[in-house]
């Protein structure tokens, strides 16, 4: 994408960040967010997920680097620019307290916004946090203390937003709730950066995926073209009886004899099909070959297998450097 | 980038006052109550057993002594707390990552916290009058003592408050220094009281100033010029909010 097209929203390049005891957080790192995009961010404990939203966001001082934000340098008009950003940051940190309502009317006020009462009562009833308006957030579960998070980073109507592990600790029918609530953030014309550690939440609700490892982006791709690329298909064909040796009418696929020669497993494919319409292919040579099998068990990789993949390759190339 | 955003400040500035009547009985009755103990023992009680000092009786003596002890301590830890708070809690996230700058940050914080104390200064200036009888020589300078004395002590509870990272910490310096530097600051007694070599190492105790100039807008002599105390009280002023700007601009103890 060009150095300034309008469909950039964030620019980060060669943004550094080295803590006082030497460590590393974020080691050069160049991203791009597109707007009006869900960008997942998805990286191991202590990746330097939450640097780069810290850097972002002010809590941070980046080593060296640049960020633009909306088409400007941040250190130019930071001002301007935290005006437009929301943060949900990952811990349950607010006032336990005070009033659902005074606390998401705070948060406008402290970002110069006049107390549009209208809004609030938008974004508490988007949030279903209305009827518990005049209630201390103490008294709120942990899934409706996040949604104060939220309403509270909505209340200034942010055309960037950041959630940092949005459903962590959320149990699975809130967290479903929660990708619902995103969805229509985006639908609004918010651009959304999320960091997660379940994987079925970028795959759920992600645009793009960015995979960061000890404060490096390993791969940003586009999560389906992610998918497509380094996607594989696995099959697992149990035969009627073993075989000793792969007999040359299938010896071409990407197949291996396994369990004393009780099943045949396939691994090949790249996330588009091609792994489908191979093992379709296979099962037809078995048939050509008079070889009966008795089941097929078939799988296509999911973005958590290319994510472990990657995170792993990285372990052993790193782990190689260092030896 | 300069600039000022009014609405911000207003946001931080009520919500701190809010957390204080949150807090009533903490915040404002119990420094009140604790005055009015030492009006009763000191002023009522043995003051009337005490003779008059420089003209004035021991009772409204100590009056300006006690008060600038309530707005010493209850500025430094008013400010002190909440800027820690929201550091201890995490909350502070939501400061860093506004449109919020020094200037709107101190006018909030600091602002309500010289409020609270001016509230507490006003409330415990009129309980006063129960127990001693007491003049006011020069009240609009009364007031802008009052109001420099709370605003540098408010900014200087705001440096601990960032300094500290412990609930310790935040009381070392109220409690270990402040109370025994006010107590021994002529807050009870006049410094030409001391015998000699105690009266000149009572001008090493920069709270001795701050009494001496509170008690010169109230009955016109003091131990010390109030051009001396002005000019401390106000050099006070100008270092912490140096120290602030310096703290803002590093992001010490506030950002990674």
């Amino acid at each position: 994408m060009p150095e300034n097209s309008p469909d950039t929203i964030l620019r980060l390049t060669g943004l550094t960040k080295t803590y006082p005891g030497g460590l590393t957080a974020m080691d050069n790192v160049d991203l791009e967010i597109r707007k009006g995009e869900i960008f997942a961010l998805l990286g191991p404990n202590g990746a330097g997920k939450t640097t780069l939203i810290g850097a972002v966001c002010g809590l941070v001082t980046p080593t060296s680097g640049t960020i633009k934000v909306f088409g400007e340098d941040i250190r130019n008009n930071w001002r301007g620019a935290r005006a437009r950003i929301g943060l949900v940051p990952q811990e349950l940190s607010t006032d336990m307290f005070e009033k659902v309502i005074r606390s998401v009317s705070y948060s406008r006020g402290l970002f110069g916004l006049s107390p549009d009462k209208a809004r609030i009562e938008e974004v508490l009833r988007s949030l279903s946090l209305w009827d518990k308006r005049d209630e201390q957030i103490r008294a709120l579960s942990g899934g409706m203390k996040r949604r104060v998070l939220i309403a509270k980073a909505m209340a200034h109507e942010p055309d960037l937003l950041f959630l940092d592990e949005p459903t962590a600790g959320v149990d699975v029918e809130l967290r479903k709730d929660m990708w619902r609530l995103i969805g229509q953030m985006r639908e609004r014309g918010t651009t959304i950066i999320l960091t997660t550690h379940y994987i079925e939440e970028a795959e759920e609700m992600a645009d793009r995926v960015g995979i960061i490892r000890q404060g490096k982006i390993l791969m940003v791709d586009d999560k389906d073209a992610m998918i497509q690329r380094l996607g594989t298909t696995e099959a697992v064909i149990e035969l009627a009886k073993p075989m000793s040796a792969l007999p040359p009418a299938i010896a071409h696929f990407p197949i291996t004899l396994e369990k004393d020669g009780k099943e045949l497993c396939y691994r090949g494919g790249d996330g588009s099909g091609k792994g489908r319409a191979e093992v379709a292919e296979l099962t037809k040579a078995l048939v050509r070959a008079d070889i009966d099998y008795i089941g097929i068990d078939i799988r296509e990789s999911s973005l958590e297998d290319i994510f472990v993949g990657l995170v792993e390759n990285h372990a052993d190339e790193t782990t190689g450097e260092a030896a | 980038m300069i600039g000022f955003n009014i609405r911000s400040a207003w946001a931080i500035y009520t919500r701190e006052l809010m957390r204080a009547l949150r807090t009533a009985f903490q915040s404002i009755l119990a420094p009140v109550l604790t005055t009015s103990l030492y009006f009763i023992v000191f002023g009522a009680a043995i003051g009337a057993r005490m003779p008059d000092l420089g003209g004035v009786s021991y009772g409204a003596f100590i009056v300006p002594g006690l008060l600038l002890l309530t707005l010493l301590s209850e500025s430094t830890s008013n400010a002190s707390f909440g800027i820690y708070m929201p550091r201890f809690t995490g909350t502070i996230y939501e400061l860093l990552s506004a449109p919020v700058g020094v200037a709107e940050t101190l006018v909030g914080f600091v602002g309500a916290a010289a409020t609270k104390s001016l509230i507490l200064a006003a409330i415990i200036l009129a309980t006063a009058t129960l127990f001693v009888d007491y003049t006011i020589a020069h009240p609009v300078f009364a007031i802008f003592y009052i109001m420099l004395v709370a605003a540098s002590f408010s900014l200087f509870g705001f440096i601990l408050g960032i300094w500290a990272d412990s609930f310790e910490k935040l009381g070392i310096i109220p409690q270990l220094f402040l109370l025994p530097l006010t107590f021994l600051g002529g807050t009870f007694y006049s410094v030409d009281m001391l015998p000699s070599p105690w009266d000149t190492i009572a001008l090493f105790n920069p709270i001795v100033y701050l009494v001496s100039g509170l008690r010169w807008t109230f009955y016109g002599s003091a131990d010390v010029s109030i051009a001396v105390s002005l000019g401390l009280t106000l050099g006070f002023l100008a270092v912490c909010t140096g120290i602030i700007a310096f703290i803002f601009k590093t992001g010490w103890r506030l950002r990674n």
